[in-house]
């Protein structure tokens, strides 16, 4: 069928003496519905074009139809008189030419003054008439033309014409007229290429503005995605990753190396999960040869308990078992201290760096867990200057795409001096916290064994808030833990911090 | 970090200046304090009050916790003040006031430090600093006052020499604080147990057999430390003269909250910056002394230090010029060119090291000030943990596999993770928390099982299937190690869905070993290196439908690595899955 269509579409376009062709004129049979999808059909192979004209046709009602084929109410009256040589009884009129023709069809004979009353009866007036009705709605019938208005206005009083919306076509021939229609490939196949046929295929062009399909795929969760850039900006600069696969240390490697005094409040139990089972680690030992590190052990003793290394100390008793109780480590700074420990054995220029989960006791809300993750980094080298850190972070931050940065003194038990660190966040309009840091105390590198003019730079970060930050989530648990939603897994971008 | 809120207008009275909150906010950044909150604009402030200040201040600035520090800090920091000279003036005409310290004292709460500011004169705002003052000290230094605790007193309505003793609760009898009643130490305990305020403090000596207590010569109670003064000795604006006892379990800090305290408000004195001692008389354990000590601590620094560690070449006049600004007293060493005798504020108890001081320096000079170098003079090599390159690559093969990662947390239930996976604790293999806030961390995973199906839980209204992993750690329990404990990383992925997707589960394992480079062995040879399933009755599994794996390297030694199966239906009921789940969980540490 469409292929019957379209051909005789071609043909008739092919015959026509006058372009464009008039879809009213040449196929006034076909349903536009159906011609448009033909036309289209061969729009979209270049074959023609078309443009759609849209006009309101007169439609002639069934009464109009009756004209038409008989005659007007008016002229059948005249003929039904005429035909009786001496004339009708006027009562006699409707059962000859019916009812409604009777009614409508005499006053109008007598107002086109073809017919005279004789007492009760009709006679013919004139010798002939012209049923100029019957012709105006032939005409109409036969063009489709609209009449003049004012006739218009009289037929569709009379109820013998109605206006109908109607679509029709103006077409003209395409680029790539034939009067075959040639089948068009979806899709570029082996065989095609096999045989060289694509090469005189016509191929069905494509809907550019539809989505491809979707892939299914696996994604990686978007926190550990900013992990690997942050990762890969240490690898960048140097660094070295420390061994933080250990959850759970003990009071002495957690606070007490660190010059964290037993009766800081971050050693309360409302801040650190102690354990319970098992409870008291061993006291610290070489990892290589099992030894217990005596020295270190008395270092770190006397250095809280009665100064040492140039430093008064914190002059209170220190407890072994409470620097040998377990805890889960509240930082990752816990493995740093381990690590310069045991650069102590061959000092020498070092940097290194974690990222990796530690625990609080804290109560859980939009922008706190139980456990996060720390990004540490360390560099130690001869004769490190603060304007080293305050160098070196801006070149670290540069790389997260953050170009203007600030330091605030601060206070950490185990860095002097203590920096907060402020960044311009361009997005936000204003000054962020992005991480601490500060050069590690001498009580704390000294007690360990390295060199007196061997400094040790330290800084630290949430991993989270700038993945917050840079996915635009408000609550930690949308990011973290096993409410977060698969789909916000599934769908995240690429992280690119550099670009901001 | 404690917040301290002061008067507004009072603070920049105090400090000759109006300043906008932006500048305001500039000079606390410059100085390490930070701007909180001002509430001049705050529509909650009631009309007839000033608006305040919130200034957080450091952990180790004790000295700021008042309005009378942070303006005399603030002052000498801008030049306008320099540190007061305080001084230590035994009364012209009386004896030195003393107490003496019972023995018994060392089974409960051991020292004692005093002092009398004479010749006081309060006004509302000043007895409110000093209150407020005591208030935020006993939350910080003096830990919720388990370290030490303050008691001040009208030293007109008690009469010494004091003693200060440890009795039986039964034996102190007094009216408390505000309070008209008159009671022992058992009945107080109860009177207070349900104060919002006290109630927090009567653990630390409620247990004891014997109380503190601070007695006047006539055996009047001053204050039953670290619970409440007695009303007798109370404290009202017209008090003149005021007695300071500080009690303490620690014999460093009580000094310094004496120090601070009597620092902060003499310059309220009749004679401003004098205090009168008191004799502290403990024989028992050489504790006896005068009180308070207000020389400044005296130490050196070296000049080439403080310049190596800020990166710069100040002289040693420049940066006394800097230390000056930050409230010490400081000049070049007449015995050493390198050297710098400094004289530490007697306030700044926080000062152990001179590396405290080079950071004054710093901060003096301005942080943002300092030259911005780049540490380059050392090259460093960079690697990854090994462990971690390994889970990336694990990681990387899941997700191309069509696995999403997912990054439950470690810490959980003890039954998430053994009795909802019908598993059993032999008490040996989990990490236990001693005090966890909340039932849902009672322990470290041993397995990533729980998170993972927790999360599947969670999104039971995902398109079907999920395929989830995660690759992160568990720990177990190893009494061999120092820290009694070992992390072990793990690999685990989960696929829930219509049907039960154990060949899925499985065909990622073969495809994660194929990338590891470890070929299917034939079942259990010994010559043969590679990975093999064998059927097991896990009860975590649906019978018949679990297998552990197995795996054989070059020494020949087999091990089980690991399991995977179909979930028993019991165990999804307990995770409230509606779908068959099967997983798979293995230890990747042997593929290091």
């Amino acid at each position: 069928m469409a292929t019957e269509l379209a051909t005789r579409v071609l043909h008739s376009l092919n015959d026509a003496s006058e372009l464009p062709l008039a879809s009213s004129e040449a196929f006034p049979d076909v349903e536009s519905t159906v011609l448009k999808g033909a036309l289209d059909s061969l729009q979209s192979r270049e074959m023609l074009v078309y443009k759609t004209i849209d006009r309101e046709e007169p439609i002639l009602t069934e009464e109009a139809e009756g004209i038409v084929r008989e005659g007007s109410h008016e002229a059948k009256v005249y003929e039904a008189v005429c035909v009786a040589m001496d004339g009708i009884k006027i009562s006699e009129l409707p059962r000859i030419v019916g009812a409604a023709t009777a009614k409508v069809g005499q006053g109008k004979a007598f107002k086109e003054g073809w017919i005279k009353k004789d007492g009760d009866r009709l006679l013919k007036k004139v010798a002939s008439i012209n049923d100029t009705t019957r012709d105006q709605l032939q005409l109409i019938k036969a063009k489709q033309t609209t009449p003049e208005p004012a006739l218009l206005a009289e037929l569709k009083k009379r109820k013998l014409i109605t206006l109908q919306k109607r679509i029709n076509f103006k077409i003209n021939k395409g680029p790539k007229f034939a009067l075959e229609v040639v089948k068009e490939e979806t899709d570029l196949t082996a065989e095609m290429i096999a045989s060289g046929a694509w090469k005189d295929k016509i191929f069905k062009p494509y809907n550019f503005a539809a989505l491809g399909a979707h892939t299914p795929s696996g994604a990686l969760h978007p926190l550990n995605k900013v992990r690997s850039e942050f990762r890969n900006i240490f690898f960048e600069m140097g660094f070295t990753e420390m061994p933080t696969n250990r959850f759970v240390e003990s009071g002495f490697w957690n606070f007490d190396t660190l010059f964290v005094p037993q009766q800081h409040p971050a050693r309360d139990l409302q801040d650190t999960f102690y354990i319970s089972d098992p409870a008291v680690a061993d006291k610290p030992r070489d990892d290589e040869t099992g030894e217990f590190l005596a020295e270190y052990w008395e270092n770190v003793r006397g250095v809280h308990e009665d100064g040492k290394f140039g430093s008064l100390g914190y002059r209170y008793p220190w407890k072994e078992e409470e620097s040998l109780r377990l805890v889960l480590r509240t930082h990752t700074t816990a493995i740093s201290a381990n690590i310069l420990h045991k650069l102590a054995k061959n000092p020498r220029p070092a940097r290194y760096f974690s990222i990796d989960r530690v625990f609080r006791n804290e109560s859980v809300d939009a922008t706190h867990l139980a456990e996060f993750h720390q990004v540490e980094g360390v560099i130690a080298d001869y004769n490190l200057t603060l304007g080293d850190l305050i160098g070196f972070m801006q070149e670290f931050f540069q790389k997260m795409g953050v170009h203007q940065l600030r330091f605030k003194p601060a206070y950490n038990p185990y860095t002097e001096p203590s920096m907060e660190i402020f960044g311009y966040h361009e997005g936000l309009g204003k000054w962020v916290e992005i991480g601490n840091s500060g050069m590690f105390r001498p009580e704390m590198l000294e007690t360990m064994g390295l060199p007196k003019d061997m400094r040790a730079h330290g800084w630290g970060l949430s991993l989270e808030r700038p993945t917050m930050i840079r996915y635009k989530v408000n609550n930690i648990r949308e990011l973290v833990g096993h409410k977060v939603d698969l789909g916000f897994v599934e769908s995240n971008a690429a992280v690119r911090l550099d670009r901001g | 970090m404690p917040t301290v809120s002061v008067n507004k207008y009072d603070l920049y009275e105090a400090l000759g200046q109006k300043y906008t909150t932006e500048e305001f906010d500039e000079l606390c950044f410059e100085f390490g304090i930070e701007l909180d909150e001002d509430t001049e604009n705050d529509p909650d402030r009631p009309k007839d009050q000033p608006p305040q200040l919130k200034i957080e201040i450091p952990a180790n600035r004790y000295d700021m916790l008042c309005h009378e520090g942070i303006s005399l800090m603030l002052n000498i920091f801008r030049g306008r003040a320099s540190i007061p000279n305080y001084r230590v003036v035994a009364p012209a005409n009386s004896e030195v006031h003393q107490i003496t310290i019972h023995k018994e004292t060392t089974k409960i709460r051991p020292y004692v430090s005093a002092a009398v500011l004479r010749g006081i004169k309060f006004t509302q705002d000043r007895y409110d600093s000093f209150i407020a003052l005591q208030d935020k000290l006993h939350q910080n230094l003096c830990r919720q006052r388990t370290l030490v605790s303050m008691g001040t007193h009208d030293l007109d309505t008690v009469k010494g020499p004091y003693t200060y003793e440890a009795l039986p609760p039964e034996e102190i009898v007094f009216a408390p604080l505000n309070q008209e009643k008159v009671m022992n130490g058992k009945e107080l305990m109860e009177f207070y147990k349900n104060d919002k305020n006290l109630g927090r403090y009567l653990h630390i000596i409620r247990d004891s057999p014997v109380y503190p207590v601070i007695l006047d010569a006539s055996r009047n109670v001053c204050s039953l430390p670290p619970i409440i003064n007695s009303n007798l000795s109370k404290i009202t604006l017209d008090t003149r003269n005021v007695f300071i006892e500080v009690t303490a379990t620690d014999r460093t800090k009580v000094e310094i909250v004496t120090n601070i305290l009597v620092a902060m408000f003499s310059q309220y004195c009749d004679d401003p910056f004098t205090v009168e001692p008191v004799k502290i008389i403990s024989p028992h354990n050489n504790e006896s002394r005068q009180v308070p000590n207000m020389t400044p601590h005296s130490t050196t620094a070296e000049v080439s230090y403080i310049n190596s560690c800020c990166g710069l070449q100040l002289s040693a006049p420049e940066v006394c010029t800097m230390l000056d600004k930050m409230a010490y007293t400081a000049k070049p060493s007449s015995s050493d060119p390198n050297l710098l005798d400094i004289d530490v504020p007697v306030t700044r108890a926080d000062v152990l090291h001179q590396c405290d001081i080079m950071e004054d320096v710093a901060i003096g000079y301005g942080f943002n000030n300092l030259p911005r170098t780049f540490p380059g003079k050392s090259g460093t090599i960079a690697a990854p943990l090994p462990i971690n390159k390994l889970t990336d690559i694990v990681r990387l093969e899941a997700a191309m596999c069509g696995w999403s990662e997912v990054l439950p947390l470690i810490l959980c239930s003890h039954d998430e993770n053994f009795a909802w996976l019908n598993r059993k604790d032999d008490g040996h293999t989990a990490v236990r928390l001693a005090n966890p806030k909340t039932a849902e961390y009672q322990i470290v995973r041993t397995s990533l099982l729980p998170g993972v199906l927790k999360t599947i839980r969670e999104n039971r209204k995902h398109s079907l299937p999920i395929k989830i992993f995660e690759v992160s750690d568990v720990a177990f329990k190893d009494e061999k190690l120092e820290r009694k404990s070992r992390n072990e990383r793990h690999f685990c992925a989960a696929i829930c869905g219509k049907t039960s997707g154990f060949e899925a589960v499985h065909g990622l394992l073969d495809r994660v070993m194929a990338m590891l480079n470890t070929g299917v062995s034939e079942t259990g040879a010994m010559e043969q290196e590679g990975y093999w399933i064998e059927e097991t009755d896990e009860p975590t599994y649906f019978p018949g439908r679990a297998a552990s794996i197995w795996t054989r390297h070059q020494h020949g030694k087999k091990q089980s690595i690991g399991t995977f199966g179909i979930l028993h239906p019991s165990v999804l009921e307990k995770f409230e899955i509606p779908y068959p789940v099967s997983t798979l969980e293995l230890n990747l540490e042997v593929f290091l």
